[in-house]
């Protein structure tokens, strides 16, 4: 469980995040939402202590991560972070190996259990025939995939991931959130999204936290969220949420923008 | 199971390199142990290392060979890992001690306590507490300059080495004309000497390359997350910036001892670690101890050949064939692997 109680941060004076609150159950694929500069990403920092809080706590299991080193951070929390370009030519499994790092102490070396639990993450996100192919020489929709088995190797409770189909392909696209899906479902991992996509996000999440001018506008499920009149308000575009009928899910339909319109 | 020899191959790998380049440093340790006026076998040397056989020769090897290699490998390893923990720490694979303007700031530290003697303290301890201090100096001049926007850029990062490295040169120069006779010539501190040093000095240089290096080599993993940026470093739960700063110190501190007595010898950063990067992949637990290994290896090697190629002729400065070799291979690094680089 997941608890962020009253969270205030200021980036040179400018405030970012003011009085968020939020409960994030274990097991939940939650989305964020929001504009450009709303604190989305901001957020997503503060959840694994990246960011210090000027005001607030962040509790995992109420324990304040403040209190954390930040390794054992990062055994409950894994991050897939915005962008994954790598300029050395560490292999898929280096970078994956990577993942075993907080439960290392200095100068240990890996041990069986840890090449185990690494092989494990490979085979989930179906990267096992590239393990010694280069991280640099490979697609976006490739790298993806070594970093989210990489955040696996954490074995967390928890995974943040940052605009994670940012740079892919629509069918890339579908491919890791499928993935990220699946081991929601499989693994009862908790999963955080940090998105600009609105379609992918109704279609995935189980609920959606919507940030306008650095406070959370609107909280609950894609339904109770993305109504026309949240979205106009939020990001001053005309769309509507409605059932997709070949697909029988929701999708969210963007007319255009409100200001032209 | 086929993962785990993946890991296994890496790991034979590994000691596979350490094998071999272990063997090449006895080899060159043996060939300079045995480098003289007079003919000196390798079995001679290794006797007269350990005090038997021909007076003529234990002075040879004992007291004029024996310190200069001893201080030859302590250098040469404390470059290359210096050199190797740079490349990670600034994600750039052209960083180095000599290309980052560091040897040279470590050396106008040395130089200046040289030139300005403190009566009631030793040189050998002025010397390198002040090519230490110049050194960081360097490094955070060098740091602070080339940084723009939390990242570090390629082309500045060298220009700005270049730069102030070419400054710290021009006042070591001007020192040298001024106080001539209390220090050592130019071509000392440019090119390098590794023959004007007794046991005394490498009692001091050796232990701080050790005790640095082995800072340096406990953060290898973090290091290798470091390399794939900042946030992906914090992410896996490490303490980026405090991580940073240590490596920044330790990596200062090696680099001023290897410097402080010998003079700068150019290119031995940059060329080594790049080498065995291209072997065995770029994890930094293989890396920085073999580095050291391959330093050495690497400045014994010269020593060896600035001694005997034209032995009729006299001893060439030791950077003339360090530079000769690794000023092509930078050039190289520029034209060819360029992407590597980050230049495109």
């Amino acid at each position: 469980m997941l608890k962020i109680e009253d969270l205030h941060f200021s980036y040179r004076d400018k405030p970012v995040l003011s009085g968020i609150h939020l409960n994030i159950v274990p097991g939940e694929i939650i989305g964020i939402i929001g504009p450009n500069g709303c604190g989305k990403t901001t957020l997503l920092k503060h959840l694994n202590r990246n960011l210090d809080p000027a005001v607030g706590r962040v509790l995992i299991d109420d324990t304040d991560i403040e209190t954390m080193t930040k390794s054992d951070i990062a055994k409950h929390i894994a991050v897939v972070p915005q962008s994954n370009e790598i300029h050395f030519s560490f292999t898929a499994k280096d970078i994956v190996m990577m993942g075993r790092m907080p439960f290392l102490k200095k100068f240990q070396g890996e041990t069986s259990e840890d090449i185990r639990i690494v092989d494990e993450s490979m085979k989930k996100t179906n990267i096992l025939e590239f393990e010694d192919r280069f991280i640099n020489t490979m697609s976006g929709g490739e790298r993806q995939r070594v970093i989210i088995a990489r955040a696996l190797a954490q074995t967390p409770e928890i995974i943040l991931l940052d605009e994670p189909t940012l740079h892919l392909d629509i069918s890339n696209q579908f491919e890791i959130l499928d993935l990220v899906k699946k081991l929601s479902d499989e693994e009862g991992v908790t999963v955080v999204i940090v998105s600009h996509d609105l379609p992918m996000v109704v279609r995935y999440c189980h609920r959606i936290v919507m940030l306008k001018d650095q406070k959370i506008f609107a909280m609950g499920t894609p339904e109770e969220v993305l109504t026309e009149g949240n979205i106009r308000e939020v990001f001053n575009v005309d769309a509507v949420l409605e059932k997709d009928e070949r697909t029988g899910q929701n999708t969210v339909r963007v007319f255009g923008s409100c200001t032209n319109g | 199971m086929k993962s785990t020899g993946s890991v296994g191959r890496k790991r034979a790998k590994v000691l596979a390199a350490t094998v071999c380049l272990t063997g090449l440093l006895a080899l060159f340790v043996m060939l300079d142990l045995a480098q003289a006026f007079i003919n000196l076998s390798f079995q001679d040397a290794l006797f007269a290392l350990f005090g038997y056989g021909n007076e003529t020769h234990i002075i040879i090897v004992q007291k004029i060979n024996g310190p200069r290699v001893i201080m030859g490998c302590a250098v040469g390893a404390g470059l290359g890992i210096s050199g190797a923990v740079m490349q990670a720490i600034f994600r750039n694979p052209m960083a180095s001690p000599y290309i980052l303007g560091l040897s040279s700031g470590a050396a106008f530290g040395a130089a200046l306590a040289m030139s300005f003697p403190i009566s009631v303290i030793p040189l050998f301890v002025t010397v390198p507490v002040f090519a230490f201090i110049f050194c960081m100096v360097t490094m955070f001049l060098v740091y602070s300059i080339s940084r723009v926007g939390g990242r570090v850029p390629t082309e500045t990062l060298i220009l700005c080495g270049i730069a102030v490295g070419s400054l710290f040169s021009a006042l070591v120069s001007l020192l040298t004309y001024l106080a001539g006779d209390r220090m050592m010539g130019i071509v000392f501190w440019t090119m390098g000497d590794l023959s004007q040093n007794g046991w005394q000095n490498s009692m001091i240089v050796v232990p701080l390359i050790l005790a640095g290096s082995l800072i340096m080599v406990a953060r290898g993993r973090e290091l290798n997350a470091m390399m794939l940026g900042d946030a992906h470093a914090k992410d896996l739960g490490v303490d980026v910036k405090k991580v940073r700063l240590e490596m920044l110190i330790s990596s200062s501190l090696v680099t001023a001892a290897a410097v402080a007595f010998v003079g700068v010898i150019g290119f031995v950063g940059l060329v080594v670690p790049h080498i065995l990067r291209i072997i065995l992949g770029p994890d930094n637990r293989a890396i920085l101890p073999l580095s050291m290994l391959g330093g050495a290896a690497f400045v014994i090697l010269c020593d060896y050949l600035s001694r005997a190629l034209f032995a009729d002729l006299g001893i060439l400065p030791i950077g003339i064939l360090t530079s000769l070799i690794g000023a092509p291979y930078f050039i190289y690094l520029l034209r060819r692997r360029r992407h590597e680089v980050g230049w495109n």
